[in-house]
Order: C-alpha cells, then structure tokens, then sequence
C-alpha cells in the first residue's frame, strides 16, 4: 500500500482527539495541503487557521501549550521550521513547551514547488535547538504511531512528513513506535544502512539486493533523530565497520551528520553521507527529483561498492 | 482601593535600582516606564494567588517586553511569589532571575519572553485555552513601542481580533524611545492607536503612570465585548529617577554605585 505520511498525521491527530480533549490544531492557511484540514472537519471549535502567519501560529501554540493543551501546529516543514524558526527557538524550545510541529512536504519529494519550498535544512536546524526531540516517521502506520506517542511524550517535538506517498513497510497491527530507539529491520555483518523517512524502503530494497550479492547488510530505521539512539548506532558499526546514512534532506547537520558525530566520538568507523549534497532542490517531479538527487537503493550499492 | 499603589510602585522602582547596579548590566529605562502598569495588575487588578503560580484560573500576564524582566521580578517578589532578597541575584549565574523571563526558572512568570515581538501571540495563545476551558481568566500583555516595529505583533493583532478575544488585554507602553534613538528617528510607529484600531482593537490611551487611569482603563477593557483591547499607555522612559528620565542613554545600560546611590536617595524620598 502506498500513502504520504501527510495523511496519516491528520487521520491519527483527529482520531486522537475523540478522546483527549486537549488536542488542539493549529496550520497557516495551508490545511488542505498538510492534511489538517480532516481534524478541522472533526474538531472545528479546536482548529484554529491562523493565516499565513506562521511566526504567530507558532506563538500562539506556545500559549495554548502553557494552560495544558497539546497544540499540533502544521504547515510545510520550510515554514514552520524555518520561518518561524526563531519563535520556535523562543517561545517553543526555549521555553520548553508542549508544542508539536508538523512539518510537511519537506525534502525534494515536494517536487514541482521547487527549491522554495522543499526544506533541506529542517531536520538540521531543530536538531540544533536544545529541549527538541526530531522524528522523522518512514511511513504512514509509524507516522501514526508517532503522533500518539507525541501527545504522550512532553515537550517541544518536529514531526516531518512528507508530501509524496510511499510504501507502507510495517504492519499497522503489531507495529509498536519505541520513541528514541532505531528499529533494526534487517540484520547484517558486512554495512549498516541508516535511513529515515521515505528513504527506509529504498534502505530495505538495498539491503536485500545487496544480500543477493552475499553482502550482509544491517538496516536501520532511524525514526527518531533526536535523541539519536547512540548505543544502537555505536554496536551496529562496530559489528559492520561500515556505515552508510541516507535521507532525504541536507548531509550537512542532518541523520548523517548526527550519526557521525556519535561515531566520531565513540567508535570511528567509515560513513558514507547519502542526501541532498548541501545544495537547494529544484522543481521536478517529486518521485524522480529523488533519483536525480541519488537517494535511490541503487545509490546505497554504489556507496557500499566505493568504500 | 486600600492599597497604597505608589508606595508599591516607589519599591518597586528602588528594587528595581539595587538588582540593576547588584547586575552591572541590563534596562532601566523600560523597566521604570511601566512600574505603574505592573503595580496596579499585580497589586490591584490581577486574580492571582503567589503560593499557587500554576493555578489554572489565574490571570495571566506576558511581558512581551522581556528586556523589562527587573520590574516584573519586582512586582512578584513583593506580590510574594519569591523573597525580595533574590533580587540582587539578577543577571547572575546560578540565579533564578535570567536577564529576560523564563517560565521554567521563575515562579510567577507565565512566559519565556525577550526576543521582542513574540508575546502576543503567546497571550492570545492563552485566551484561545481559557475560551476552550470555559475559563474566565485575563491575559494581559505588555509590549513595548518599538517592540511593536516586529511584524509578529501584527500578525498577532490580526489573530486577536480575528477569534475576537476580548479576554486579552495588550498595553504599549509609549515611552518614545528605543535604543538607536527616539521612535521617531528609528521608526514611525504613531498614530499607535489608530493602527490597532484599524485591526479591530478596541483603543484606549491613557497616561501610563496615573493608577486610577490604569484602573479604569483595565475596567473599560473588560467590559469591551467581541474584541481585544489594546491600552496605549503615555509613559515616561525612566520614570521615577531624575536623571534617567527621557534619557536613551539608560535604556540599557546599569547604574554604578554611586548612580544607583543618588537613584535610591531620590525613590526614597518619594
């Protein structure tokens, strides 16, 4: 089954609040696009459209947040993260507040928009921002799970999800979100392949091919960036000794960049950066601006071959 | 009213002298220009209790002007929330009292303020949460004049009035100076309550340092229905101390010993 993680961020947000009166959302004029607009249907009294403003929806969720709410507030990942970044620095994370931020159409999967509006940068900088936790669900059944851990998990969170929709990889009946904790999907000897967001089933697809080569390939999906789960990262590479990330983002300040700085530190072992390679996107279809960008299965091969 | 507001507002002031020059550094100016706003909600007018800073029907205030966090932190400490003598710690390492609010290291502060610009949002933030609760409570937020040059501000006031939330009240507090120089010379901000105006508010303008006009404005603003209000407050830059009055110079900048020693004899003799 294929759908955009976009999807289930509001299917599970509106079903949520059927039992938690504190669920409130909030999105900048773009609800149809984030999908918010499901909850609004439900919820109407508490979805509050603040406009294209997203400095002050991102304020105003901080005040929601003070008396007890769980504010959710979405709108493109480069907006909310970016825009917005310093009332997120300030009133969000610095204060320390319950506040969700949903960002969306992030990565070059955004597509036609072009470099505008497809965020490179996000998970970097809330990575950046001290008291953020940074999820980046691979598909729709751990979006979900995502956001009903995040009304239980207190504090600033980023929630990225995508425009595009992508292979649903786990089983919406056994799946468990274990926040903070890498999933190993695969295990493997020879490399480690980290992926994140939709990047997870090309990471699943490079591993089987590989396996097919008797390349044993460990795969992980590291849903949770920040806080990055070191132990798993650390006793991974020094089973393999190689490792390879892959996102669909920035290399610089991104899932490569956290992992190394783990790595460097606790276990220096080869990486290989899969990602958007420190330039802007341009406009494209979202689908194959990622097989121009090389974040493809065939890309994680290649990278394995040449270390 | 029972309570003597300008004995308050005159201790308030010396408070805010002595953690100033005990700091070395921070902004007389702007703390001293609304003293007289912040005596009379926190002494007056705000349903607060100090042994419960968390109780969820309490009125709210955001000093959207953080850089003012001295009479803020002089209005709770003689409210109560925190001893008086935790004053002279502003500014310094270890203390509860950080050089802009924190809502997470102070008792009393319901908002992490001082990036200027972003506490209006957060009030109307709170009044949204009130409405939801079926709550009574207030929000009062205090901006600054050239605060209100950040664009967030109108985005806010545009939000305000949109979900007309007329339990939030905003005061600005009109000193006319900034620290490049006057508003004037930096940037236009007047007519301010024609501009507030055009976004809905409900205006009211009075003289920032007269308690009765703070009272009754307060009292006007709550009986406005179906709209914020905001009250432009005609201040005074470093009301209350001689030669810090209308200077720029003090906006930020912390009086020395012998400064603060001529300050505190003039509050005194008040």
């Amino acid at each position: 089954m294929n759908s955009a993680t976009r999807e289930a961020y509001a299917a599970a947000v509106t079903e949520l609040a059927a039992t938690n009166p504190d669920i409130v959302v909030l999105d900048a004029d773009l609800a149809a696009a984030t999908k918010s607009g499901a909850f609004k249907k439900a919820c109407p009294e508490r979805f509050f459209d603040m406009g294209i403003s997203e400095a002050d929806m991102v304020g105003t969720a901080a005040g929601l947040a003070t008396c007890g709410k769980i504010p959710f507030a979405s709108s493109f990942s480069v907006f909310v993260t970016g825009r917005a970044f310093e009332q997120v620095r300030q009133s969000v994370a610095y204060a320390d507040l319950n506040v969700k931020l949903v960002g969306s159409h992030a990565g070059p999967s955004c597509g036609e928009d072009g470099g505008t509006h497809q965020a490179v940068e996000d998970i970097a900088i809330m990575r950046s921002l001290p008291n953020m936790s940074v999820v980046v669900p691979a598909d729709d059944v751990e979006a979900k799970a995502a956001i009903i851990n995040a009304v239980d998990q207190l504090g600033p969170m980023y929630i990225r999800v995508a425009r595009l929709a992508s292979p649903t990889i786990h089983d919406a009946d056994t799946y468990e979100f274990h926040f903070g904790k890498g999933e190993v999907l695969r295990e493997g000897t020879d490399v480690t392949i980290i992926a994140c967001g939709m990047m997870v089933p090309r990471a699943i697809d490079a591993g089987e091919r590989l396996a097919a080569e008797g390349v044993s390939a460990e795969v992980i999906n590291m849903h949770t960036i920040k806080p990055l789960d070191e132990d798993l990262v650390v006793s991974s590479a020094a089973k393999t000794g190689k490792v390879i990330t892959i996102e669909e983002a920035s290399i610089v300040g991104g899932l490569g960049t956290a992992v190394c700085e783990v790595l460097s530190e606790k276990c220096p072992t080869k990486v290989t950066r899969i990602g958007m390679p420190d330039i802007f996107g341009m406009s494209g279809a979202g689908g194959e601006l990622l097989d121009i960008y090389g974040l493809t299965a065939d890309h994680i091969i290649e990278a394995y071959h040449a270390m | 009213m029972g309570t003597d507001l300008n004995a308050i507002a005159t201790q308030m002031r010396i408070d805010i002298i002595e953690s100033l020059a005990a700091a070395g550094s921070g902004h007389p100016g702007g703390s001293l220009s609304c003293t007289d706003i912040l005596a009379v909600l926190y002494f007056e007018k705000m349903n607060i209790d100090p042994r419960r800073p968390d109780w969820e029907d309490r009125d709210r205030l955001v000093l959207s002007k953080g850089h003012a966090a001295p009479a803020l932190y002089a209005a709770l400490a003689e409210r109560g929330y925190f001893p008086r003598e935790d004053l002279i710690t502003l500014r310094k390492y270890g203390s509860h009292l950080q050089g802009h609010p924190n809502m997470g290291d102070t008792p009393g502060v319901d908002m992490s303020t001082g990036s200027l610009g972003q506490g209006l949002s957060a009030a109307n933030g709170m009044a949204l949460a009130g409405r939801l609760d079926g709550k009574d409570y207030y929000v009062y937020c205090i901006m600054g004049d050239g605060e209100i040059q950040e664009g967030q501000i109108w985005e806010a006031a545009m939000s305000a009035s949109h979900y007309h939330l007329d339990h939030v009240i905003g005061f600005v507090d009109h000193n006319g100076l900034q620290i490049d120089g006057t508003n004037d010379e930096v940037m236009t901000v007047n007519p301010i309550g024609d501009k507030f105006a055009a976004f809905g508010w409900n205006v009211l303008s009075i003289n920032g340092h007269d308690y009765e006009a703070i009272s009754a404005a307060i009292d006007e603003a709550k009986a406005c229905k179906g709209k914020p209000t905001v009250i432009v407050c005609e201040t005074i830059k470093g009301k209350g101390v001689s030669f810090m009055e209308n200077q720029v110079n003090w906006h930020g900048a912390a009086p020395n010993a012998e400064q603060a020693a001529v300050a505190l004899a003039e509050l005194r003799a008040q």
